[in-house]
């Protein structure tokens, strides 16, 4: 059941995502100082309500993280301040989830699903037509089935008796449980199948952005290949791969369905990411007021990684 | 960069976070004549006689009441995520059921956040409840000496092994196991004689929940002396036994020598069920520390028919660490019906209880969910007696049987019993290293309210 409705807060991440940067300029573009009021007004009920259901909860988050909440158990809380945060830190399994989520987050959004995205948008831009339709459909379809069901195919085909062994299998290759021996692998390639189709498509439309002019201009020059690449596509689609790489890396942060049906967090803590070392303390354990606190930090990690990549590719938002 | 960026990303971050954990929670309204009954039903989509026993009990009592209204709220859900979804429907008036089915493992914790309101008021008032045993009626009684649930039975645990297995390993019919050194030596010798047999399933890890905990490793650890969980002496809980690195060392050795399933299949979550309806069937599985009420599964409306269960698997107790007093050891549990305090429909709630606790009534549920009594009009009862072959056996276990310590924090305790339980089948510990940060979980979970028995 918390699954299900988990999941379902998945496209919310990126309409939360989507909001935020359209909201951007368009506060920048205000003109006219005196009609601004009046502008606001059919805005007014959409505020109130936002602040009202988003502002309400966030705010209710952010105090429980300083309390010592939990589902059962106790029937009253207390405020104890820096308590949840200073046990995370000095908790082995929360360090622990820290790393891998870091792991989980650089194999599968920053190597995976952006460099996969762009290379598939870059030799789709080759190909013959039917096989760009061909490539580009199967690909949209990882990208549309819900995170559950993707979840479950995966499962299906990492497991010892799936399709992966059945494969090795044929080619007299040995075969193992891999969500047993290399659980945070096997979630990691789950997510690259499932999010590439999101960098392919942000890709393939920079790259039909760049003029002809200056890729054929280039080959004039004698720049091919990965020259041609390394200073002229690469730098003229940068902006484009640092939005890529942050919207990836901040739904990536929050992946929790895929890992939760695959494996659990297990064997051990071995695939224990944040979002899921979060759901066991706030549910499992009961803690709310702790797992609340680590999803704070979560914010923090996700917080981090964003200011890494503005500053890496000075794009602006 | 422009400065609102880094804000957009912390509110965008923030709602990933906040989502996360505002998740669940619908459904409303407090009718007065309507009762809304949570319980949960069985994942296995076969295994139905729960919902059908509750939707007879409805039928009868719409009939008795005219007017009055059932509501049957099912939640299908593994026990550890029914209890959080339940936790979650009792916080609000809005969502709170008027009847909810507890494990009397977590009842505590419930009525220690304030969810369930105490029943003394109408017990006193039951004929029936003067049929129940002294131990079922504490089950449900909180530190304030107050009853918040009635018991509608039990379950005791001991080995189930495979009779035809034995046989052709060369082991007897009548197995009788005398010590832990017994039980891993026919474990053993049919690791050598059977190839491609499992031979001993205790369950472990963490994805399967208190199974792992109670059927698995409290069968061991009750095994090895007195209260090595809590001390009720000391009112306070037991860190650095010897006992519970002994036992996590059976389980060790079981895991290392393979004489367990696969570890991959003993870590998944819905080992329990496989092991029911696949693995002894089957005859894949040779040993089986497991509860009384497998033979459910197997009977008539059970999820995997298999006649010949009552001629081909034995019974036999589960023996202490060496065989020391009492010789044999059980673990019980049970669940019990319970009235959330906000409930809007109380009274009608309990008449509802009345309305299921009916003798005839209880006997045929115990049968249908292959229950130990709790009340000894229902164990006399012939039918109850006669409803499946083993009953007479499980039942006998009752004498030398323990109850958890039933406080709020033992769910945490035993969430952390289930790490440990998981790194020692991984390997990724030691048994002492494991009991070792048990220890230190415990002291963190309990406030430090333990006694340190290192020694």
């Amino acid at each position: 059941m918390s699954t299900a409705s988990r999941t379902g807060t998945a496209p919310g991440t990126v309409t939360g995502a989507g909001t935020g940067t359209g909201a951007g300029p368009g506060t920048g573009s205000g003109t006219g100082v005196r009609r601004q009021p009046v502008r606001w007004l059919p805005l007014a009920p959409a505020t109130l309500l936002l602040l009202l259901f988003l502002a309400g909860p966030i705010c209710y988050c952010v105090y429980i993280a300083f309390t010592d909440m939990q589902l059962t158990g106790s029937s009253h809380t207390d405020f104890v301040g820096l308590a949840n945060f200073r046990r995370a830190l000095s908790d082995a399994r929360f360090r622990n989830a820290v790393w891998l989520t870091l792991v989980f987050t650089f194999v599968s959004s920053v190597v995976g699903q952006n460099t996969l995205g762009l290379a598939l948008a870059g030799l789709m831009r080759r190909a013959s037509r039917p096989l760009r339709t061909l490539t580009g459909a199967l690909v949209i379809t990882a990208w549309v089935l819900p995170e559950i069901v993707a979840a479950f195919l995966l499962y299906a085909f990492f497991r010892r008796e799936g399709t992966l062994n059945a494969v090795l299998g044929w080619l007299h290759l040995p075969g193992q449980n891999w969500l047993f021996t290399l659980p945070i692998l096997a979630v990691s390639f789950a997510n690259v199948w499932r999010g590439t189709a999101f960098s392919m498509l942000i890709y393939s439309a920079a790259l039909a952005e760049i003029p002809e002019e200056i890729t054929e201009a280039a080959e004039v020059d004698g720049a091919s290949g990965w020259r041609a690449v390394w200073h002229i596509t690469l730098p003229m689609i940068r902006r484009s791969i640092g939005t890529n790489l942050m919207l990836n890396t901040l739904q990536t942060l929050s992946v929790f369905g895929l890992i939760w049906a695959m494996t659990r967090g297990g064997p051990g803590d071995r695939s224990q990411t944040l979002p899921v070392f979060m759901y066991d303390e706030a549910f499992n354990k009961s803690l709310i007021g702790y797992g609340t606190a680590v999803a704070l930090l979560l914010l923090l990690v996700g917080s981090l990684f964003s200011v890494v990549y503005l500053r890496l590719m000075k794009v602006e938002v | 960069m422009r400065p609102t960026a880094p804000l957009i990303l912390a509110a965008a971050a923030t709602v990933i976070a906040a989502g996360s954990l505002t998740a669940c929670g619908s459904g409303s309204g407090s009718d007065p004549d309507t009762v809304k009954v949570a319980y949960n039903r069985n994942t296995d989509n076969n295994v139905r006689f729960k919902d059908q026993f509750l939707d007879s009990m409805k039928k009868q009592f719409e009939k008795a009441h005219p007017g009055k209204k059932i509501e049957l709220v099912p939640i299908q859900a593994p026990d550890d995520d029914y209890a959080t979804k339940v936790q979650q429907m009792m916080r609000s008036p809005r969502t709170a059921p008027d009847l909810v089915y507890e494990d009397t493992f977590r009842i505590n914790s419930d009525i220690k956040a304030g969810y369930l309101r105490p029943l003394d008021d109408y017990l006193a008032k039951w004929p029936a409840w003067s049929h129940f045993v002294d131990t079922a009626k504490s089950a449900a009684k909180a530190g304030d000496g107050k009853t918040y649930g009635v018991p509608d039975g039990t379950d005791t645990r001991g080995l189930w092994f495979n009779k035809k297995l034995f046989a052709k390993a060369g082991l007897p019919a009548d197995w009788h196991p005398k010590s832990w050194a017994d039980v891993l030596d026919a474990a053993r010798t049919i690791k050598k004689k059977l190839p491609g047999v499992i031979p001993l399933n205790v369950y472990t890890g963490k994805a399967p929940g208190e199974v792992a905990v109670m059927q698995g490793f409290e069968m061991l650890l009750y095994g090895t002396g007195a209260d090595p969980l809590y001390d009720p002496a000391a009112k306070k809980w037991v860190a650095g036994g010897k006992g519970f690195k002994d036992a996590l060392n059976f389980v060790h050795t079981v895991y290392g020598e393979k004489l367990g399933p696969d570890p991959s299949d003993a870590l998944d979550a819905n080992i329990n069920t496989t092991v029911g309806t696949e693995l002894l069937p089957e005859g894949k599985l040779a040993i089986d520390l497991d509860g009384s009420w497998l033979g459910q599964l197997w009977l008539g409306n059970g999820t995997k028919k298999w006649p010949e269960w009552s001629t081909t698997l034995g019974q036999a107790p589960m023996p202490t660490q060496r065989g020391q007093a009492p010789g044999e050891v059980s673990m019980s549990g049970g669940w019990t019906w319970a009235i959330p305090q906000k409930s809007k429909n109380a009274a009608l709630a309990w008449e509802f209880i009345q309305q299921m606790q009916q003798k005839e009534n209880a006997v045929r549920w115990d049968i249908a969910d292959a229950q130990i009594a709790v009340r000894d009009d229902v164990a006399a009862d012939p039918k109850y007696l006669n409803s499946m072959p083993g009953i007479k056996f499980f039942t006998s276990l009752v004498k030398n049987t323990h109850y958890r310590p039933a406080l709020p924090v033992y769910p945490q305790v035993s969430s952390a019993i289930g790490e440990a339980l998981e790194s020692v089948t991984t390997g990724d510990s030691t048994p002492a290293g494991a009991a070792k940060s048990y220890d230190d979980q415990l002291k963190s979970v309990t406030g430090g309210a333990v006694v340190d028995r290192t020694g």
